[in-house]
């Protein structure tokens, strides 16, 4: 007997739970009114990041588009007069895209990275397929500082870290102790 | 000859207003429905289409319509065809009988507010839904896919074991109301609804036709999580939608049935007949809303073991003791 008592507790105890859900404020964040701040690191549409100088970070060593495992990104190395490399052309299809961020991490030079901006779906597919002048941006994504090209060296027996020619100062590495 | 023509007039305007009522409510519960479970979810439900998602049913309906109607290669095309129309007319036909005013007198005749007074109501009714076990059992044959097949298996068995509990547990109101016609059984509630009087059978028929309505906890034979849809599985397009459309019109019908046998049909205080008939049924379906909100679906051996080993019985008993009092 006790067992059915226990039953009609049990349901009783359901459905008013279920009553007093129903008067609860629902958790619902409508998308496109409300936009939940995405974390910086959040994978989305692929950028070409610049130096500090202002110059083009992509040395077009072909890691990210041999790392890419839907291949998607296509380029073409070129050498500029001073003999540093560039990409003639850089192209990234985003249809293909899978966005799992293995191009930002072979990166050599830190110049392809995925900023949290997820909202470009187009209607024509062929709008996806993204140049070299829709990816390059002028500013350093989540490495503002860092340039590849300012080398310290090491020290030979012409001259101590640093002073050789085009050489900057070593960093003094106790400054990136937290 | 007038008269008569005036008579056809008059029946065919009843049937387009409750046809028409019926079917606009059955669209508006679907949304109803999801609004619900989204607040008892904690969520929003629809509200892009229209202000609160009003418009949602015009929407779906567009859709419904406009989508393929796939059938699948080894199909028996006939049946497969017909078998969505089985649950929707079943459904609808059942609302003939069901009276929804007091009768009223225009030029000297007696207009009944009721579409069709049959003294044999209650058996068209059950009639009507077993029939409607047809529409699930052929159209998930016809499919000729085994989630389907199995769905219709499940749907047959569920609704002739329920059939039983849901026929026997109305006995006791045809005893005290000495008719099987609706618009006596409402009579007789003139004084006090049924639901006092019998509230076990109360319990007995709403539980069946729960059942019959194949709604959660009772949807065996839609089961998603196992069946993919159950019975519906290879059904597209206004095809699908005759099978949903019939699923909510029997809500309503049997929220009509419900209101009719024990919440004492369309009679109530200040309010016009229809009206209290309408608020009656939504009042039941609601309820259903809320228990689908709140039950999880059955397993087979508890649904087979609650219809046979504790509703039926219960309904015999219930009619034992209905008959030795009114002996009395």
């Amino acid at each position: 007997m006790s067992n059915i008592f226990q039953i009609i507790w049990a349901l009783g105890n359901g459905f008013y739970t279920t009553l007093k859900h129903l008067f609860r404020r629902p958790f619902t964040e409508e998308y496109p009114e409300f936009k939940r701040p995405l974390p910086p690191r959040t994978r989305a549409r692929i950028i070409l990041t610049s130096d500090p100088d202002g110059r083009e970070r992509c040395v077009a060593c072909y890691l990210c588009s041999g790392i890419c495992p839907v291949d998607c990104i296509s380029m073409q190395s070129a050498e500029d007069e001073n003999g540093r490399r560039y990409a003639k052309w850089f192209r990234i299809n985003f249809s293909r895209c899978i966005y799992c961020g293995l191009c930002e991490e072979a990166c050599p030079t830190s110049a392809i990275q995925l900023t949290p901006d997820f909202e470009f779906t187009r209607r024509d597919i062929l709008d996806l397929v993204y140049e070299k002048e829709d990816l390059q941006v002028a500013h350093g994504g989540k490495d503002p500082d860092y340039n590849f090209y300012a080398h310290a060296g090491v020290a030979t027996r012409f001259a101590g870290k640093g002073e050789h020619m085009g050489e900057e100062k070593p960093v003094d590495v106790k400054t990136n102790l937290p | 000859m007038w008269l008569w023509l005036l008579g056809v007039f008059i029946l065919t305007l009843k049937i387009s207003m409750v046809l028409g009522f019926l079917l606009l409510l059955a669209a508006w519960l679907v949304l109803v429905e999801r609004k619900l479970l989204g607040r008892f979810q904690a969520r929003i439900g629809p509200n892009r289409a229209g202000i609160y998602g009003l418009l949602q049913p015009v929407a779906d309906g567009i859709k419904l319509l406009a989508k393929e109607d796939f059938m699948p290669a080894d199909a028996e095309r006939g049946i497969f065809r017909f078998a969505p129309a089985i649950v929707a007319s079943t459904a609808i036909l059942t609302f003939a009988v069901v009276p929804f005013g007091t009768p009223f007198t225009i030029g000297g005749k007696e207009i009944p507010m009721v579409i069709s007074d049959i003294n044999v109501g209650l058996l068209y009714v059950l009639a009507l839904t077993s029939l409607s076990v047809y529409g699930v059992a052929l159209g998930g044959w016809a499919s000729n896919s085994k989630y389907a097949l199995l769905g219709g298996i499940r749907g047959a068995a569920q609704m002739i074991s329920y059939e039983l509990a849901l026929g026997l547990s109305i006995v006791p109101v045809v005893m005290l109301a000495g008719s099987f016609s609706l618009v006596d059984i409402v009579n007789a509630q003139a004084g006090l609804p049924f639901i006092l009087v019998q509230p076990l059978a109360f319990v007995i028929f709403f539980l069946s036709v729960m059942a019959e309505s194949k709604r959660i906890p009772f949807d065996l034979p839609e089961a998603e999580s196992e069946l993919g849809a159950g019975y519906h599985l290879e059904y597209s397009g206004m095809r699908f939608g005759l099978f949903f459309l019939g699923e909510y019109v029997q809500m309503q019908v049997l929220g009509a049935l419900i209101a009719v046998f024990f919440l004492g049909g369309w009679r109530g205080p200040l309010l016009p007949g229809p009206v209290w008939l309408v608020i009656k049924i939504i009042a039941v379906v609601l309820v259903m809303i809320w228990i689908r909100a709140t039950l999880p679906r059955f397993r087979y051996d508890q649904l087979m073991e609650l219809g046979w080993k504790f509703l039926v019985p219960a309904a015999l008993l219930n009619i034992v003791i209905t008959g030795v009092i009114v002996l009395i």
